[in-house]
C-alpha cells in the first residue's frame, strides 16, 4: 500500500480540511479576500470563507475550509519517541504501591543563590502547572521541599536523612552559568557522599538547561521549558522501579 | 438580584450546618485574636505611608519590620517601636527612618508612659491617613456606580487577562470589557503566594501573570476607569491576596480600588503549604480590610475540586463555603461581599452529570441565598478537543443560569490548551450571550420536585457536609487540616512555610489599623 496520504474531507483524496484565525484587519470584503489569499499561500486550493466576524473594530474572525495540496508520506515520518512511558498520577501510584512496596520519596530545591522557586514548585506543589497536578498530590510520592536557597551540603545531609530515592533541583538563574555550576556542585557532593547504588536519582530542571547535557553535568537526567509534573512522576517510577526490580 | 430558586431542603439540616461551621470556626478566630504576623504589621505600615524598597528590590516595610523583629520583636507590634523612634524627630518620615534603620542607625525600644502616648497618637493618625484612602476609594467606587451603573444582567461576566506585562494586560482589559465582561481578574504571576514580600512598581514580564502590586491595581483601575464610563458601566478589577502576603495586599488593594479579591480561608495551607497558623492570622486581618474596603472577596471552593473528583468531594466545597462564611462575617465582610465559589468540574462522562451538577449549584445557591456566588467554569474535563470544550462550555454556562449564579467566569474551549486567544475570548462569550439570550429567566420555572434527583442530591450532600463538620467539631479545625481531612494534603499547624513570621500578642500589643478594624469604624 502506497504510503502517500491526503486529509479525508468526505471522500478519499478529498484532501478538505478546516481551520480558523483571526487577522488583524476590520471585517470587510478586503479582510475576506485577504483571507482567502492566506489560505491559498498555506496551501489550499479553492478555499472557501465560510464565516467571517468582527472582533471589536480592528479584527476579524474566519473559518475556511478547502482543500490541501500536500500530501503526506508516511515512510518519511520521523518521530522522537520519549524513552520511558507517560503515566497518569493513578498508574504512578499503582506501580510504586505494588513494585517499590513503599512510597517514594523526592527531595527538592532550589540551590545556591537562586530565589526563585516558580520551578521546583510548579513540579512539587500541589497546585501544580498548565492544569496538571505537582506531585504532592502523587499520594505514593512523599515530598520534601526545601524552597529557595538551599546550600549543597544541607541538601545532601536532607536527603540522606530522609533516605531520599530522589532528588529534584530546580534552577532559574543562569547569570554566569551559575545553574550549570551549582549543578556540578550539586551531583559531585552526591557523588562524594555515597556510593554509586546507594545515591538517589539527580534530576535538575530549569528554562536554560540543556536536555543532552545530564552525562556533562553529572546527573541522571535534565528537564528543560515545558516539563510538567506528570513527565517527572514518570520519569522517577521509570528509573527507580526499574532498578528496584533489577 | 433574581429570588432564590426554590429547592427543597431540611431547615434542621441547614441551621445544624452553619452552628457546627461556627463551633469549627471559633477557635481558630480566637487563635488568630492572640497573634500577629510580620505581614500584619507590614500592611499597618503600609497603610501609614510607607511605600518603596531597597535597590535590592526589598520593601521598605519588610526592612523596617526585620529591624524591629530583631530589636523589640514584633508581639508588641511594629507601631510602637517604630513611632517612638520617628517621634524622638531624628527622621522626618517613614520613609527616612527605614533607610536609615536598614544602614544600621536606628535603635528601635518599647516606650513607656507618656512617650509611649505619644507614639500610639502618631502611630494612629498615620494609619488613619491609608485608611482615610480605602475610604474614599470605597465611596468613588460608590459614586461611580450610582453615576454610571452596574451591569444591566445576572451573572456579571467574568473574564481573565494574562499576558505577563501590566501595560499589554491593560489594552486587553479593555477590549474585554467591551466585548462584554464586568469583571477583570488579573492573573499573578507564578509563584506570588510563595514571596514573603510585595514586588514594587509596574510588572512588564512575570511568570505566565503579574505580581499583584500598588502600582499595577493603580494601572489597571485607571484603564477600566476610562472604559467603564466608556460603556455606561461600571466594570470591575479583580485580583488575588492569596500567599504570605494577604495583609498587605489587601491593604493595597483597597488603597487603589480593587472591587474584588480572591481570598480563601484554606488555600494557602492546603495548595501552597503555608502554616496554617500564619494563614489564618493573616487572612482574619486582610478580610477586615476588605470589609472596609467594601471589596467583594472571592473563595477557592472551585481547587477542591481539581484535585478531588467532584462527586465525591462535593460536600467538602460545602463545608468550606460554610467556614469562609463564618469566618467572613467575623471579620466584618456582609453577606453581598461573599462571593463563595464553586464549580462546574464533574466528570462529563458520568450519567446523569448534568443533573448531579444543578443539584451542586442550586445547594449552594439556596444555602446562601444573598451572597453573590461565583461560578467557576470546567478545567479538569477539557481537552485539546475544543468542539467538545465548547458544547461543555455551554452546559455550564447553561447550568449558571438555571440556578441564578450571580458571577460567571467564562470558561474557554481552549483551557488546557494555550492561554486564551481573541478569537477564543470571543466564541466563549457569544456562548455565554447565546446562553443568557436565550433563557435568562429559566431560574423563575426551574424547581426541582421534592423527592427528585436534584433535591434528593442536595440533601445528600448537605448530609455529607454536616457529618463532615461534625468530624471537624470533634477533631478541632487545625487537627482537621493536619489529618488531611481537605483534599488529600496533611498540613500540621507547625508545618508550611511562614511560621517563623507568627508571633503571640503580647499584653501591650498596639496596632492601630487592627483598632480601627475590630471597632468597625468608617462608612460602611
Amino acid at each position: 500500500m502506497s504510503g502517500i496520504v491526503r486529509p479525508y474531507g468526505d471522500t478519499t483524496g478529498d484532501g478538505m480540511v478546516q481551520l480558523s484565525f483571526t487577522l488583524p484587519v476590520p471585517h470587510d470584503k478586503r479582510a475576506e479576500g485577504a483571507a482567502a489569499q492566506l489560505a491559498a499561500k498555506m496551501g489550499l486550493d479553492n478555499a472557501m470563507i465560510v464565516h467571517a466576524k468582527a472582533i471589536g473594530a480592528g479584527h476579524t474572525f474566519f473559518v475556511v475550509y478547502g482543500a490541501a495540496r500536500h500530501l503526506v508520506n508516511l515512510d518519511e515520518v520521523e518521530v522522537v519517541e520519549r524513552d520511558y512511558p507517560l503515566l497518569s498520577p493513578k498508574e504512578v501510584n499503582d506501580l510504586v504501591k505494588e513494585r517499590l512496596g513503599r512510597k517514594l520519596c523526592v527531595v527538592g530545591a532550589c540551590i545556591g543563590t537562586d530565589a526563585h522557586t516558580v520551578g521546583i514548585d510548579a513540579i512539587l506543589n500541589i497546585k501544580g502547572v498548565a492544569g496538571e497536578k505537582g506531585l504532592e498530590y502523587y499520594r505514593e510520592l512523599r515530598v520534601v521541599n526545601l524552597g529557595a536557597q538551599v546550600a549543597v551540603p544541607d541538601l545532601v545531609n536532607r536527603a540522606l536523612k530522609e533516605e531520599a530515592d530522589a532528588v529534584l533541583v530546580s534552577q532559574v538563574v543562569t547569570q554566569k552559568d551559575a545553574h550549570l555550576h551549582n549543578t556540578r556542585e550539586m551531583a559531585a557532593a552526591f557523588r562524594e557522599a555515597l556510593p554509586p547504588g546507594k545515591r538517589p536519582l539527580l534530576v535538575v530542571g530549569g528554562p536554560r538547561f540543556d536536555e543532552r547535557a545530564a552525562a556533562e553535568l553529572g546527573v541522571d537526567r535534565v528537564f528543560s521549558r515545558g516539563t510538567t509534573p506528570g513527565d517527572v512522576a514518570s520519569y522517577l517510577v521509570h528509573r527507580i522501579i526499574k532498578e528496584a526490580a533489577a | 438580584m433574581t429570588a432564590a430558586p426554590l429547592l427543597p431542603l431540611d431547615p434542621d439540616l441547614v441551621d445544624r450546618a452553619r452552628r457546627l461551621a461556627a463551633q469549627a470556626g471559633r477557635p481558630v478566630v480566637d487563635m488568630a485574636r492572640g497573634r500577629t504576623t510580620v505581614s500584619v504589621e507590614r500592611a499597618t505600615l503600609r497603610l501609614a505611608g510607607l511605600t518603596g524598597a531597597d535597590p535590592d528590590g526589598i520593601p521598605w516595610v519588610n526592612r523596617l519590620v526585620d529591624a524591629v523583629a530583631e530589636q523589640t520583636g514584633i508581639e508588641h507590634g511594629a507601631a510602637l517601636p517604630v513611632f517612638h523612634a520617628l517621634a524622638r524627630g531624628h527622621h522626618p518620615d517613614l520613609t527616612r527612618l527605614a533607610h536609615a534603620s536598614a544602614a544600621g542607625g536606628v535603635e528601635f525600644e518599647l516606650p513607656t508612659g507618656r512617650a509611649a502616648e505619644t507614639a500610639r497618637e502618631l502611630a494612629r493618625a498615620a494609619v488613619g491617613t491609608g485608611l482615610d484612602r480605602i475610604d474614599a476609594q470605597r465611596r468613588a467606587r460608590a459614586d461611580m456606580v450610582a453615576e454610571i451603573g452596574d451591569p444591566p444582567q445576572r451573572p456579571w461576566i467574568y473574564l481573565i487577562v494574562a499576558t505577563g506585562d501590566i501595560y499589554e494586560d491593560m489594552p486587553q482589559a479593555q477590549a474585554a470589557a467591551r466585548a462584554g465582561a464586568d469583571i477583570i481578574a488579573v492573573i499573578r504571576s507564578t509563584g506570588q503566594s510563595l514571596l514573603d514580600y510585595v514586588p514594587e512598581g509596574a510588572t512588564r514580564e512575570g511568570f505566565a501573570g503579574t505580581y499583584a502590586t500598588g502600582e499595577n491595581f493603580r494601572l489597571m483601575r485607571a484603564a477600566l476607569d476610562e472604559t467603564s464610563r466608556e460603556l455606561g458601566r461600571y466594570v470591575r478589577l479583580c485580583n488575588y491576596a492569596s500567599g504570605l502576603c494577604m495583609p498587605e495586599i489587601a491593604a493595597l488593594a483597597g488603597m487603589n480600588r480593587l472591587d474584588m479579591m480572591l481570598n480563601d480561608c484554606m488555600y494557602g495551607i492546603l495548595f501552597r503549604d503555608i502554616n496554617p497558623i500564619r494563614t489564618f492570622v493573616d487572612q482574619r486581618f486582610s478580610r477586615q480590610i476588605h470589609s472596609r474596603a467594601g471589596i467583594l472577596i472571592n473563595t477557592g471552593e472551585d481547587n477542591y475540586l481539581t484535585t478531588a473528583d467532584a462527586v465525591e468531594a462535593a460536600h467538602t466545597v460545602t463545608v468550606s463555603q460554610l467556614l469562609n462564611e463564618y469566618f467572613a462575617h467575623e471579620a466584618g465582610l456582609p453577606d453581598e461581599l461573599l462571593g463563595l465559589g464553586h464549580a462546574f468540574e464533574i466528570n462529563p462522562e458520568l450519567p446523569e452529570s448534568f443533573r448531579l451538577e444543578l443539584a451542586h449549584a442550586l445547594l449552594a445557591r439556596r444555602l446562601f441565598p444573598d451572597a453573590p456566588l461565583k461560578w467557576m467554569p470546567p478545567t479538569k474535563h477539557m481537552t485539546g478537543d475544543v468542539f467538545r470544550g465548547n458544547l461543555l462550555d455551554g452546559f455550564f454556562n447553561l447550568a449558571g443560569v438555571m440556578t441564578g449564579q450571580s458571577i460567571l467566569l467564562v470558561g474557554m474551549m481552549t483551557e488546557a490548551v494555550v492561554t486564551p486567544w481573541l478569537s477564543d475570548r470571543d466564541i466563549a462569550l457569544q456562548n455565554v450571550r447565546y446562553v443568557l439570550n436565550a433563557c435568562s429567566g429559566l431560574v423563575e420555572d426551574f424547581h426541582p420536585p421534592a423527592g427528585g434527583f436534584i433535591a434528593n442530591r442536595a440533601g445528600q450532600v448537605l448530609g455529607e457536609a454536616v457529618d463532615l463538620l461534625e468530624r471537624i467539631v470533634d477533631d478541632g479545625l487545625l487537627n482537621a487540616i493536619a489529618d488531611g481531612t481537605f483534599g488529600i494534603m496533611k498540613r500540621p499547624a507547625d508545618g508550611g512555610r511562614g511560621l517563623e513570621g507568627v508571633a503571640e500578642r503580647a499584653d501591650d500589643y498596639f496596632n492601630p489599623a487592627s483598632e480601627a478594624l475590630e471597632s468597625g469604624e468608617g462608612d460602611r
